[in-house]
């Protein structure tokens, strides 16, 4: 059962072949089993999943199932859910029990889907290989030595793990499709505004985004399907319908035009990655799309302006959890300013720390030119990039990240070089363009990321590229080794 | 561009955050080495460019000023650390 996709568990349950109740207890029963040894959950909440099983077992009986109805997924613990602890993996939120849903949780629920559990993350989103958490690393399952990537790094690994059939992951600088690239799923990243960010606990405001990660094209666009749309909760939501996703996936490639950035494939791209992605261009080729050099000139500036933007949005909006109203709150506080002060000193793990010192660096006075003013203007050269691009070329294709899963602990100590990892995904959230990333030639038994890159709520023809390569190849069907 | 430990003490305080006198140190190499790879952007040439403060150059919606949502206090404040008769109760800030 769990290695059926969306569409085919629909089936099978409107067929009357297995019941939501039965495909739930499976899922819950590989978590008991095998969560352990990846610590992929914060939460597991099998009792509610057996009640909106029962719900979705009624919805199909009477003839009232959409898509998603029935299907058991896992929640980013970023996501606010009523009445179940939303730790966002941290400390300071280990007690929170959010008294209301976000839009994307809501949106779920409506469609009939099963949320079997929270997913564990970075803290507050902010890391590359899940190793910020409160709860402990997630373990990749291709390697249980390495990093499944970050921050929706339990996401990754659940889905790539078959411990659901698909999980929700929110993307600030490449946070779906880092770590769907090094656990071998399927991550899209829509565009800037195309899902509602109402209850989604914010890092920085005018990057993130949520976003289905699954194990196919197919199974996104179905997710994304549910996800997507307008919401007055959300006041940059955009108002802009959402098309039909799955109507689009079997559409022709012929004549589609791929940029291929030649600053994507600099030296410092693992060779082995390179060859996989190169691969992966020529079947495209052969599916008739004409692939053309393009430069995005000012790449090279995407990691430190989002080093100046993330941190200074991040030092505002965590400003909130200073123990007073919801939270972590400090033992005996002498004064209000110790109350706040070692609330937030206990509360916060070192990379958190880190990012609100730098913001708050950034934003101070006498500072704020040099630093966010200047990252804001070289944001629009990175995004006026992408729009000379895309004046000539459909879809932009290179590698999603520099190297497959590295080791854990292997690179927690230099801040640095961990921010480097995101050197391909992070232009696009600073252009708010959406890109999807989806498994190709693994190297040494570790899963490789092809990421696709289009135009302003293009995630259609995103949707479209992927699902036709994954016809064509079994790359995103393996499944690591004791997951079968 | 390099920072010295009463700097990053200066900024802790900006952030109301206590930070372990141990790690002080390793924070003000952490924080050189993120402003030193955040400083590449000074080789850009951007004198004619506007800031770019939203990905989609949209203009913030806004919505008329009506009451929509019910009065849920008593549900948010289940998570609150002390609340007293509604209300969130802090070290006294005024003798």
């Amino acid at each position: 059962m769990h290695s059926k996709s969306i569409a085919e568990l629909g089936a099978a349950m409107r067929a009357g072949e297995f019941t939501s109740v039965e495909l739930t207890r499976h899922f819950i029963d590989r978590i008991d089993r095998l969560n352990g040894e990846l610590n992929a959950l914060i939460t597991a909440t099998p009792e509610q999943a057996l009640a909106e099983a029962e719900a979705a077992d009624r919805a199909i009986q009477s003839g009232k199932a959409g898509p998603l109805t029935g299907i058991p997924l896992v929640q980013k613990d970023i996501f606010c859910t009523r009445g179940v602890k939303t730790s966002c993996g941290s400390r300071m939120l280990d007690n929170f029990v959010s008294p209301y849903d976000a839009t994307v949780v809501e949106r779920l629920k409506q469609a009939g889907a099963v949320s079997l559990g929270k997913a564990n993350m970075d803290e507050f989103a902010m890391g590359s290989s899940n190793e910020t958490s409160y709860y402990g690393p997630v373990r990749n399952p291709w390697d249980r030595g390495r990093v499944p990537g970050g921050s929706s790094g339990g996401s990754a690994a659940a889905v790539a793990a078959r411990l659901a059939a698909a999980a929700t992951g929110t993307d600030t600088g490449g946070s779906i499709r880092q770590p769907a690239a090094l656990c071998g799923i399927t991550g899209l990243k829509p565009t800037y505004g195309r899902v509602s960010r109402y209850g989604m606990i914010a890092f920085a405001s005018s990057l993130d985004q949520a976003g289905p990660m699954t194990r196919s094209a197919e199974d996104a666009a179905l997710m994304l399907q549910a996800m997507a749309g307008f919401d007055p909760k959300d006041s940059t939501c955009a108002d802009q319908a959402v098309p039909d996703y799955s109507a689009m996936l079997n559409d022709s490639l012929q004549g589609l035009k791929i940029g291929l950035p030649r600053e994507y494939f600099y030296e410092g791209l693992d060779s082995d990655v390179t060859a996989s992605i190169e691969e992966a261009i020529d079947l495209y080729k052969q599916l008739g799309a004409e692939v053309v050099e393009i430069s995005l000139p000012n790449s090279g500036l995407a990691v430190p302006t989002y080093y100046v933007v993330a941190p200074a949005e991040c030092s505002s909006n965590l400003s909130r959890f200073d123990g007073v109203r919801f939270g972590y709150r400090c033992d005996d506080p002498k004064d209000l300013e110790d109350l706040y002060k070692r609330t937030r000193g206990e509360g916060f793990g070192a990379e958190v720390k880190r990012r609100i010192l730098i913001g708050t660096y950034a934003l101070s006075a006498g500072y704020y030119d040099a630093y966010y003013l200047k990252a804001q203007k070289t944001r629009h050269l990175i995004s006026d990039d992408f729009k000379h691009a895309f004046e000539t070329v459909d879809v932009i294709m290179g590698p999603t990240a520099p190297t497959p899963a590295f080791a854990l602990g292997e690179k927690v100590d230099d801040p640095v070089t961990m921010y480097l990892n995101d050197i391909y995904t992070i232009a696009t959230n600073l252009a708010g363009l959406p890109g999807i990333s989806i498994p190709v030639r693994a190297v040494d038994g570790l899963p490789v990321g092809l990421q696709i890159i289009g135009n302003y709520f293009n995630e259609g023809k995103l949707l479209n590229a992927a699902h036709r390569y994954q016809s064509e190849t079994d790359w995103h069907r393996q499944i690591p080794e004791g997951f079968a | 561009m390099s920072l010295d430990k009463s700097d990053v003490e200066k900024i802790a305080h900006l952030a109301r955050m206590a930070l372990d006198e141990s790690h002080i140190e390793a924070y003000v190499e952490d924080l050189g080495n993120i402003l030193n790879l955040v400083e590449q952007l000074e080789a850009a040439d951007t004198d004619a460019i506007e800031p770019m403060f939203h990905p989609l150059h949209m203009a913030q919606r806004l919505r008329g000023d009506e009451v929509t949502e019910s009065d849920c206090r008593g549900a948010n404040q289940v998570v609150a650390p002390k609340v007293e008769n509604g209300l969130y109760l802090v070290p006294k800030v005024i003798e």
